[in-house]
């Protein structure tokens, strides 16, 4: 499993750019933010945590469709499915990185960003608390869709379609704690429902993933 | 002699080919009774007026859009755990029907809105986390669809069927605990037997329940048949161009 680990975030750093591409993709979307929203700055602090929720997200949709494709067409996958770690534990390396790739390198440049839509001052903190919780969960969600999308020609708008409704618990509940956060009150308890879906997630979804592969490996 | 007779296509064709005939009478017999009483013999409601009426249609297909989601879960574990072709092609079979009726829900719900709330429409908890259901359709039917092969398909939609039904009821709640909503609580409690709705509306929404439940169970029994005939066709056809070939 450490092998696959170590190979999947090589070849993610390495192979066609897909590495900087969500960084790109998230960043592009919070300069585009102000010209669609006005620039005052309490309008952009008031909207500042959506976006930067909103967008990474998405960022982690775009990368996502690459997860197990490249594999499936070369045919690793079957090899991976024969291996004899159980392929929920292949999932579960892929989906880590996935995370490692993606979701880590927004965590650190989210509280940039909000600089630049005047996030405030108390919401930082909470930001990068809210990311770091929620962040797994999309991530491992995301290679239970794309595991689903795996055998299609053109998956990848069916993947956001099966994705986007599966992340609105992680949504919901990283913005409440940012929400929280800013405005003083206590954040306990979106923090742990937020804690308990990741942890959930987790746990369930690499095995439902790897039924889903062996339905499209058959 | 048991419920999984049934699941032999043959059986369940000749089955439902026999009740079918009077399950439609009975649902046309049914709704039509439900809603005209509803429709036309009841009174206006002191302050709600005319728009009372859309009860009949809001509730019965609100009701059904969930629990057409839930016969669609059963479906799917019968065909994980027991691989009958049957439940997944009923299952594949329900899912439009149930996108409908929640479309349905959503829009009465809509119209109502309107004169009553004054908008067509909040992000109260129950509409909200009903919009995220017709995602999960949606979803669901595009999965159906994208995959050629039955086997992978039955699969694949399964496995989504059970994972999307945790995350509906995660939307839930977590919705819930998003804003507090303005929607009102149900008019008709099954766990406490107390309602909040007069007898002149309860028994002919009762019997409008009645008949969307039973419109459904048509429905659904129809696009099975259907769909099971399309698999026979494709495995005639499949002989013949083998034997051509």
């Amino acid at each position: 499993m450490r092998a696959l680990l170590l190979r999947d975030i090589k070849l993610a750093m390495r192979a066609g750019g897909g590495f900087g591409l969500a960084l790109a993709f998230f960043l592009v979307l919070v300069v585009l933010v102000p010209f669609g929203l006005g620039s005052e700055p309490a309008q952009l602090a008031s909207v500042a945590p959506g976006i930067l929720w909103i967008g990474a997200l998405l960022a982690c949709l775009l990368s996502l469709d690459r997860l197990f494709q490249l594999d499936y067409e070369d045919g690793a996958l079957d090899h991976l499915a024969l291996a004899p770690i159980p392929l929920a534990g292949v999932v579960l390396a892929k989906a880590t990185a996935h995370w490692l790739t993606t979701a880590l390198p927004l965590i650190i440049v989210a509280p940039f960003l909000g600089a630049l839509l005047n996030l405030p001052a108390e919401g930082y903190f909470w930001l990068v608390v809210s990311l770091i919780v929620g962040s797994p969960s999309l991530s491992v969600i995301g290679a239970f869709g794309a595991a689903l999308c795996v055998g299609l020609k053109r998956g990848s708008l069916l993947l956001s379609l099966l994705v986007l409704p599966l992340y609105v618990p992680t949504l919901i509940f990283g913005m409440e704690i940012v929400r929280r956060g800013i405005s003083g009150q206590e954040t306990s308890a979106p923090l742990a429902l937020l804690t308990a879906i990741s942890l959930g997630c987790l746990a369930i979804l690499p095995f439902a993933a790897a039924q889903a592969l062996r339905a499209n490996l058959r | 002699m048991s419920i999984w007779t049934y699941a032999n296509p043959q059986k369940f064709m000749g089955f439902t080919g026999k009740i079918l005939p009077f399950l439609v009478v009975l649902t046309a017999v049914t709704m039509v009774v439900g809603l005209g009483w509803g429709f036309f013999l009841t009174p206006e409601d002191a302050r709600q007026g005319a728009t009372v009426k859309i009860i009949f249609i809001h509730v019965p297909a609100a009701l059904m859009a969930i629990n057409a989601w839930l016969m669609m879960l059963v479906a799917s574990l019968i065909w994980l755990i027991r691989r009958h072709p049957v439940s997944a092609l009923c299952a594949k079979a329900a899912a439009p029907v149930g996108a409908i009726l929640t479309l349905v829900a959503l829009l009465t719900g809509a119209i109502w809105g309107k004169p009553m709330w004054g908008t067509y429409w909040v992000w109260d908890p129950r509409l909200t986390s009903f919009l995220i259901l017709f995602l999960f359709y949606l979803g669901y039917m595009a999965l159906w669809s994208a995959l050629e092969d039955r086997e992978t398909a039955s699969d694949l939609t399964s496995i989504t069927c059970l994972v999307g039904s945790v995350f509906a009821i995660l939307s839930r709640y977590a919705v819930k605990f998003w804003d507090q909503g303005l929607h009102q609580g149900t008019s008709v409690p099954v766990a406490t037997g107390g309602r909040t709705i007069s007898d002149v509306f309860f028994y002919p929404l009762i019997l409008s329940m009645l008949g969307f439940a039973l419109l459904f169970v048509s429905l659904v029994l129809i696009r099975a048949r259907t769909a099971i005939r399309a698999e026979r066709l494709a495995a005639i056809l499949r002989r013949e161009g083998g034997q051509n070939a």
